[in-house]
């Protein structure tokens, strides 16, 4: 009856979220003020976590797959669809939901809390729209340029290996990442990124939004945030899988 | 004027709000006054609109508040400015920007006219625009930040003004100031203006009518000048709590004896 209570007051607050703003010059100047809080800032975790296990993976790969009959190519081939199927989609939306979604919780959480939200209400003011819509808008639309740059650091990394150690020529490497190339990958990726964008600006906004008491609530609300659209994000990946792979 | 007919509020099915009716005249100071816990927030925030209630009527000039559809509360908190207990100032706006944000939402005025207008609030409240407006609330003290908010609640020529225990957290002579500051500006507007406060010093000072709340009802209407000779238990007990109106009444009987 609580997940049924939770996900009814979900629905509600995104109805009121998804409606017109009160003012367009003033989404107008939010909007890019979200994208940079929220994606721009966070472009270089993004760098550093996709390089580093872009490189690790591909030494893991080659450690584990060590095999006369398994091609070396292969090794670049497997970083490749690994980066665009899953990592650079899934694991960085798992990364971001703990960054940027606990970022917007405990924001909004304390906004509930020191009454701005009903200083907002009471001027008239829609305040789930005018503070959740330009938050779930400007991640949508960061996460495929963020996605976009995280397979592209992968990828770096993996070169970097080549570079740095013999455990497999670059030729190869270089190689591996071009062959059999399957352009929906990418598309999927993008695709699985868009909701996942909506899924941790939406759910964290939810639980700030609905923060009460004090400084500890605000830390739950934000702890909450990050547990739940991490879970949402996993559902939300088998059911993306199911229809966009099979 | 808002008139406020047998309201009832409750929460979990615990009645909070029994059967309050009060009128709130333009032009003076209205308080709620009772003990912590005693449903005066409550009924503020009712009143307002943003606790939805069991049954009555909350009319403002004819207007019944609980018949509203969105749209209409929405275009009622265009006349609403509200002075929250902690201020409730936008943290991430600068002072100006904070008294610019309801001109910005909702009037159709050039950048350039928003700015005076805003300067001229900033003004009204005794604060130096000039010195001010670059700042942040965490920049500015709390008697500054209620101020601020003061001058963001009249940015819209508001009809009507809340104010949450604005007095909390201030020294008695910042309070006094803030007090004396709503009073002038309830007059000059004509304002219908309440205020949710515990606070005896505010009450002697401006308290021109004031509505006693005990365990959820009404248990008293006055006005400053009847509040020492109300014959109501719970009111004596709430104003003679402390031992400056004890010392206060004795005076007032020697006097009256004499």
């Amino acid at each position: 009856m609580l997940g049924l209570d939770t996900l009814g007051r979900y629905v509600v607050l995104m109805k009121r979220t998804f409606t017109k703003p009160d003012n367009w010059r003033m989404f107008g100047r939010q909007l890019p003020r979200e994208m940079v809080k929220l994606g721009v800032d966070s472009i270089g975790i993004i760098i550093i976590i996709s390089i580093f296990m872009g490189a690790i993976m591909l030494m893991q790969t080659i450690l584990n797959t060590e095999s006369p009959f398994i091609p070396r190519y292969s090794n670049g081939l497997i970083l490749r669809d690994t980066m665009l199927l899953e990592f650079a989609s899934s694991i960085m939306s798992l990364l971001l939901a703990g960054k940027v979604g606990s970022n917007i919780a405990s924001e909004i959480g304390t906004m509930r809390i020191t009454e701005q939200i009903d200083a907002l209400e009471i001027m008239g003011v829609n305040s789930a729209n005018y503070l959740i819509l330009p938050k779930v808008i400007g991640l949508i639309l960061c996460m495929p340029v963020l996605v976009t740059l995280s397979v592209f650091c992968g990828l770096l990394g993996g070169l970097g290996i080549t570079v740095l150690t013999d455990m497999i020529p670059m030729a190869d490497f270089i190689y591996g990442i071009q062959y059999a190339f399957i352009p929906y990958y990418f598309t999927y990726s993008i695709i699985k990124s868009l909701f996942f964008g909506f899924i941790i600006a939406s759910v964290s906004s939810f639980y700030g939004y609905y923060a009460y008491g004090g400084a500890l609530d605000v830390g739950r609300a934000s702890t909450n945030a990050v547990v739940n659209s991490s879970i949402a994000i996993l559902l939300m990946n088998i059911i993306l899988t199911r229809i966009l792979l099979t | 004027m808002i008139e406020v007919k047998n309201l009832y509020k409750s929460f979990d099915g615990e009645m909070v709000l029994k059967d309050i009716s009060a009128t709130f005249e333009s032009g003076i100071i209205n308080q709620i006054i009772g003990k912590s816990g005693s449903g005066k927030t409550v009924l503020m925030k009712s009143i307002i609109g943003l606790f939805p209630i069991d049954s009555g009527q909350i009319l403002y000039q004819e207007r019944n508040l609980p018949n509203m559809n969105r749209n209409e509360l929405k275009l009622l908190h265009q006349e609403v400015g509200m002075l929250f207990q902690g201020a409730a100032l936008f943290d991430s706006m600068t002072v100006i920007e904070n008294v610019m944000f309801p001109l910005e939402m909702f009037s159709k005025k050039s950048k350039q006219e928003m700015i005076e207008r805003a300067r001229f609030c900033l003004e009204r409240v005794n604060l130096q625009p000039d010195t001010v407006s670059s700042l942040f609330p965490s920049e500015i003290s709390g008697g500054m930040q209620k101020r601020v908010a003061i001058a963001r609640a009249i940015a819209l020529n508001p009809k009507y003004l809340f104010c949450d225990e604005p007095n909390s957290g201030l020294d008695p002579v910042t309070a006094l100031v803030i007090d004396r500051l709503i009073e002038e500006i309830t007059q000059e507007y004509n304002i219908t203006t309440i205020i949710n406060t515990h606070d005896m010093n505010s009450i002697m000072e401006i308290g021109a009518h004031i509505i006693f709340i005990e365990k959820g009802t009404k248990a008293w209407e006055g006005s400053k000048e009847e509040i020492f000779t109300a014959n109501n238990e719970a009111l004596e007990d709430f104003v003679f709590a402390s031992n400056l109106y004890k010392k206060i009444r004795k005076t007032q009987q020697k006097t009256k004896n004499n």
